[in-house]
């Protein structure tokens, strides 16, 4: 692929399909028909082309592929640098993965301005994927932040009945950090005199001001990710959301505050993340037990699954936060398994909302009765979600308690708890949902999966289990750059002998808290 | 070896072509498919346990790797050992048989397709848990007999209480996988590999080592070897995990004899008698082995003695006999502990298809207060059941004798306090098995007919398809114990180098040579046992009420399962609904929200009424507040910029 620019084509590709959305004329059944057409090839076409990224991809190579830099505002050191490496790759591949499952999902539920909606999905994944290969500051932070707005849109515009509050609590949570986000940036830019993210990564920073910028960039991801406290707009988000909003926000939105740690506070702040390495396997020990425990008692199913995530989430910081390479890695899969179960998850709320229009739990029961596929669809990504081995939830949740073990005990010993309470919820749910005599009215009419739909799972299926039976050819890309981030923590650790210790590969024996 | 690992496999197949092409196949095809990959199975099984176990010729097989991460690395790999050989045979011969008679049982079920896939898939996860060459692989097996568990609980998903028993029944799972889980961190953490060759040979090495875990400095061997024990007591049902095994009753009867009572809850018996080469030196954690089993040894027999339902009692009786393994490990005879598995499970699941052929022919009744008076109606049944409980008894000659026999013996030699423990609890114990069979017999067979005349009219004798499998494992039952007895012979019996024993360790040796008393008494227990239900039941029938009413706390306590569904409830089940509302209303709706956004949000309108008023109309007001602005963001600006 020498030459061609292929992460730009990735990323500004879906702002051809919006041109030719614009354009389209006609009543408003055909602009929506047409609109449909339009996003579902252009991010199918995306996708194939992200899939020659994988076939490309040098596992051997630590750094970033495919790079490509041009002077942007030279003067200011600002300059248009894209380029994956393996912690990233396959957060661009899951988001390209994930837009057309999300347009061929609202194929029929949604009706209203339908060109606008497909609008803001697509322009949602320019930012995303923009994320997730930007290695310039001020293009990161305009991707970052940018997807705000698509997402503010779909959830207000889209969304149920409470959707304003959820839509301004959404942006309330995230600006704060944002603004803190944006302090920090314009701090390291003065410090190094330039935006781009590799050579601000080579910098050292000094303690002191290691620590601001840490607790900075912190106030963002753990916004985003979200941890505990930070979470509550979550499950008003999901829940206001239509099913494809909450599919990109569960599936991928989450998962930049973990990246943003791996990508940026680790490398760049070595010490201060080793100095708050308590705080967050507290939180996160936090939000395993207290998330699970509310997710025990939710009413309403998405909300319930919006709970799960922030305790699954826990479990991807506890592994980031460990520095070995087990955890961190587990992190990474973890949030590549979560983006295709609990998407998944939230599809199959989606089915049933569009046929009862209901999220109540109480309002089901029996469903298999009518729905035997559904039921099964159903029945998989629970299992995933309550990491059963053979699914990709085993391998994240098992690779991070590994790592976390290692540190410290305690911390890999409540994340195991959280496990219990798992199988209790959601089990609990689908019980509730799923099984029993099916004996209201309303549902003994409801009608199993179309075609549509059994095509939206199945290969959302056929990943879980491939993540969870071989996931050799995704850890083997992690591997060389993972090793690589270990390194760069390390390098500046020397300073601090008690943090080497703690930042070694699992200690044979006698592992040291 | 390519025949071993072809028998883990079509089980699977089976269970995939009934699953997802039931519908097409139809009720018929699809059971048969899976009946004849599982037939097929078997008999590779019973191949590779002459070959293997008889014939001392193990091997392994590496397929690809799982997961890898820096050094942890767990492959996808078989170990066909002796161990294994026994296993196998045992699972795949009463499987084959569970399918063949539940061709019968479930004739009339409209999901049979789904349940025979459900039956295949469990039988492929059990054979990769035995086949296992590492313990993830093991883990993976596990995870997945509970799974097909927890589906074949809930099979019947339109009875709420099916669906709870499956719930529980994963749960407490999980609560045991937790300490399983932390058992395998732990040993990857302190061997640096969780391959079984690698471990197992590093034992001695580690030996007495400690290691930091939680707040203390403990020793690596035995808190690994307990973490793991943890592990067999939720899937084995011991004392204090027991309490989802009597639940998971509420699964169709076929599914009670194969998965919980021959074969899945025997999986702690394997995990430790396959993790011996750590057991062997943690001799603490082999004391915990040892009181737990003989504690649930006696435990579920008490409870046995008073419970109503024909198919809780044999449950009861399961744990209680899967207490026995338990202490056999404990005390180093982990041959004489698989050899009663494989006993046990001939003979349990003849107790549960002879209990299924029963409540078939009393019209799905399970209350054996509404039985009696059927043995002449259903004589094949009858005699099938008999010999059952004659095995289950330990009468001489069938084969429990000679299993029970070698465990009680063992643990008389270990000459240790817990096995003196193990000994006396396990004699009491044999007389209550006795007891509580023949209760359930007589309360079944003999006796006035209690139940309705429409009932009565169609007691029927259960189909050949239904009876052949039974008279395979009645056979079994009776000729077992006698032909497997070189599983327990001299130096390890046919069990070579895939159990070890240490040299000072050697109960099984011993027990060949213990008193005459020792080896008497296990048979005279039973002998008073069926002698005080035949008086009992039989001959005074009216005594059993009256002594439950002069004994009425006792009764109360045996017939409410020692109040462990209630302590549960309340200790666990109740607080975490009340946590869990409680932090989601006060602490996520409260607190979090009420400071923060909402706190914010209100915060800001305060702000803003007051900054209304503010608005003084003045210019210079604003102006003065403009130029405040712009100097701070310049002073800022210049700070730092300034190197």
């Amino acid at each position: 692929m020498s030459g061609w620019p292929i992460l730009s084509t990735i990323t500004f590709l879906p702002l051809v399909g919006i041109f030719f959305l614009v354009l389209i004329r006609g009543d408003a059944a055909t602009v929506a028909r047409n609109s449909r057409q339009v996003a579902l090839w252009i991010s199918i076409v995306t996708f194939a082309l992200s899939l020659v990224l994988i076939g490309e991809f040098d596992t051997a190579n630590p750094g970033y592929q495919f790079v490509e830099k041009a002077p942007w505002l030279p003067e200011f050191g600002i300059s248009y640098h894209l380029g994956v490496d393996g912690i990233s790759l396959f957060f661009l591949v899951l988001t390209t993965f994930l837009t057309p499952i999300c347009i061929i999902a609202s194929w029929e539920s949604i009706q209203n301005r339908v060109r606008e909606y497909m609008i803001a999905f697509l322009a949602m994944q320019v930012l995303v994927v923009g994320v997730f290969c930007a290695l310039d500051f001020v293009m990161f932070y305009i991707f970052f932040e940018g997807q705000l707005i698509p997402m503010f849109l779909i959830i207000g515009v889209w969304g149920g009945e409470r959707r304003v509050y959820s839509a301004f609590k959404f942006f309330l949570y995230t600006l704060v950090g944002s603004v803190l986000f944006l302090l920090a940036i314009l701090y390291m830019y003065l410090q190094v005199g330039t935006t781009d993210i590799p050579t601000i990564t080579a910098h050292e920073f000094g303690r002191e001001a290691q620590i601001w910028l840490w607790l900075a960039l912190f106030a963002s991801f753990a916004v985003k990710l979200p941890m505990w406290p930070f979470h509550t707009w979550l499950p008003d988000a999901h829940v206001e959301a239509p099913t494809a909003g909450s599919v990109i926000l569960a599936g991928i939105l989450l998962k930049m505050g973990g990246y943003g740690f791996i990508r940026f506070s680790l490398p760049m702040l070595p010490e201060a993340s080793d100095y708050f390495t308590p705080l967050v396997f507290s939180l996160s020990v936090v939000a395993i037990i207290y998330t699970s425990l509310v997710a025990l008692m939710q009413e309403d199913m998405k909300k319930l699954i919006a709970y799960s995530s922030v305790a699954h989430m826990g479990i991807v910081t506890i592994g980031i936060f460990t520095f070995t390479q087990q955890g961190i890695e587990g992190g990474i899969f973890q949030m590549l398994s979560h983006g295709i179960v609990s998407a998944a998850l939230f599809l199959c709320v989606g089915v049933v909302y569009d046929r009862v229009h209901t999220r109540q739990i109480a309002a089901y029961g029996g469903l298999v009765h009518r729905m035997p596929v559904y039921a099964a669809v159903f029945m998989v990504f629970t299992l995933a979600s309550v990491g059963l081995p053979g699914t990709g939830g085993f391998v994240g949740e098992f690779l991070t308690v590994v790592g976390a073990f290692a540190v410290n005990s305690w911390v890999a010993t409540t994340a195991l708890i959280g496990i219990i309470l798992g199988a209790a919820y959601m089990l609990w749910l689908y019980r509730r949902v799923i099984f029993g005599e099916l004996t209201k009215e309303n549902l003994k009419s409801i009608t199993d999966l179309n075609w549509r739909e059994v095509g939206v799972f199945v290969p959302l299926i056929g990943l879980a289990l491939f993540m969870g039976l071989y996931p050799k050819p995704i850890l083997d890309v992690l591997h060389a750059s993972v090793v690589h981030l270990m390194t760069q923590t390390q390098l500046a650790r020397v300073v601090s002998p008690a943090a080497l210790e703690l930042a070694g590969q699992v200690p044979m024996l006698a592992a040291k808290q | 070896m390519g025949l071993a690992i072809a028998a883990v496999f079509l089980p699977l197949i089976g269970a995939a072509i009934a699953g997802l092409f039931g519908r097409v196949l139809g009720q018929r095809v699809a059971p048969l498919v899976t009946v004849a990959a599982m037939g097929t199975s078997a008999a590779l099984g019973i191949i590779t346990f002459i070959d293997v176990t008889f014939g001392g010729n193990p091997g392994k097989a590496f397929l690809f790797d799982w997961i890898s991460s820096g050094t942890f690395q767990a492959a996808w790999a078989f170990r066909i050992d002796e161990l294994t050989g026994v296993m196998m045979f045992v699972v795949t011969v009463v499987s084959f048989l569970v399918h063949v008679y539940s061709l019968g049982y479930m004739a009339h079920d409209e999901h049979k397709p789904r349940f025979f896939a459900y039956l295949s898939l469990f039988t492929f996860f059990m054979l990769a848990l035995i086949t296992a060459d590492n313990l993830l692989q093991l883990y993976f097996g596990w995870e997945g007999v509970g799974l097909a568990s927890y589906l074949l609980i809930g099979f019947w998903y339109k009875r709420p209480s099916a669906n709870a028993a499956a719930i529980k029944a994963f749960v407490v799972n999980r609560v045991g996988d937790f300490g399983f889980g932390l058992g395998i961190l732990a040993i990857y953490l302190s061997f640096g590999s969780i391959e079984y060759d690698v471990i197992f040979a590093k034992a001695p090495e580690l030996a007495g080592q400690t290691f930091h875990f939680l707040s203390g400095e403990f020793d690596i061997l035995e808190v690994s070897c307990i973490l793991l024990f943890i592990g067999a007591m939720g899937k084995s049902a011991q004392f204090l995990l027991h309490t989802w095994l009597p639940d998971a009753m509420e699964g169709p009867t076929p599914v009670s004899a194969l998965i919980h009572a021959a074969t899945m809850v025997t999986a702690g018996v394997f995990m430790v008698a396959r993790c011996s080469p750590l057991f062997e030196y943690a001799p603490t954690a082999l004391s915990v082995v040892t009181f737990f089993g003989a504690t649930t040894a006696i435990f579920a027999a008490t409870i046995a003695l008073t419970q109503n339902d024909i198919k809780r009692v044999i449950a009861y009786s399961t744990c209680s006999q899967l207490g026995y393994m338990f202490f056999a490990c404990g005390v180093s005879a982990y041959q004489a502990g698989i050899f009663h598995l494989t006993t046990h499970a001939f003979f349990k699941a003849l107790l549960f298809l002879g209990a299924g052929s029963v409540i078939h022919a009393m019209s799905n009744e399970q209350d054996m207060r509404r039985m009696g008076g059927i043995w002449k109606l259903i004589p094949l049944t009858y005699i099938l059941m008999w010999i059952g409980n004659l095995a289950l008894a330990g009468v001489p000659f069938f084969s429990g004798f000679f299993s029970k026999d070698i465990i009680l013996e063992s643990a008389f030699a270990a000459h240790t306090g817990l096995g003196e423990y193990a000994f006396w609890l396990g004699i009491i114990a044999a007389a209550l098995t006795a007891f509580y069979s023949w209760r359930l017999l007589i309360m079944t067979f003999h006796g006035k007919p209690r139940a309705d005349h429409h009932t009565m009219e169609h007691v029927h004798e259960s189909p050949w398809v239904m009876t052949v499998p039974l008279i395979v494992l009645a056979i079994g039952a009776i000729v077992t114990g006698y032909l497997l007895l070189p599983m327990v012979g001299e130096h390890g019996g046919v069990f070579g180098a895939s159990i070890l024993v240490l040299e000072h360790h050697n109960a099984l040796e011993a027990a060949h040579h213990s008193p005459f008393w020792v080896k008497a008494l296990p048979t005279i227990m039973a002998v008073l046992g069926i002698g005080a239900a035949y008086f009992l039941y039989m001959a005074r029938p009216d005594l059993p009420a009256k002594l439950a009413k002069a004994l009425r706390p006792l009764y109360l306590f045996s017939f409410n399962k020692w109040y462990f569904d209630e302590l549960y409830d309340f200790l666990f089940v109740r607080p975490a609904k009340y946590l869990g509302v409680g932090l989601w209303k006060r602490g996520d709706g409260g607190l979090i929200d009420g400071v923060g956004p909402d706190g914010i949000a209100g915060a800001a309108w305060t702000i803003a009424q007051r900054a209304v008023r503010l608005q003084t109309g003045y210019l210079y007001h604003y102006a003065f507040a403009m130029l405040v602005g712009v100097a701070a963001i310049v002073t800022w600006y210049l700070f730092a910029s300034s190197p």
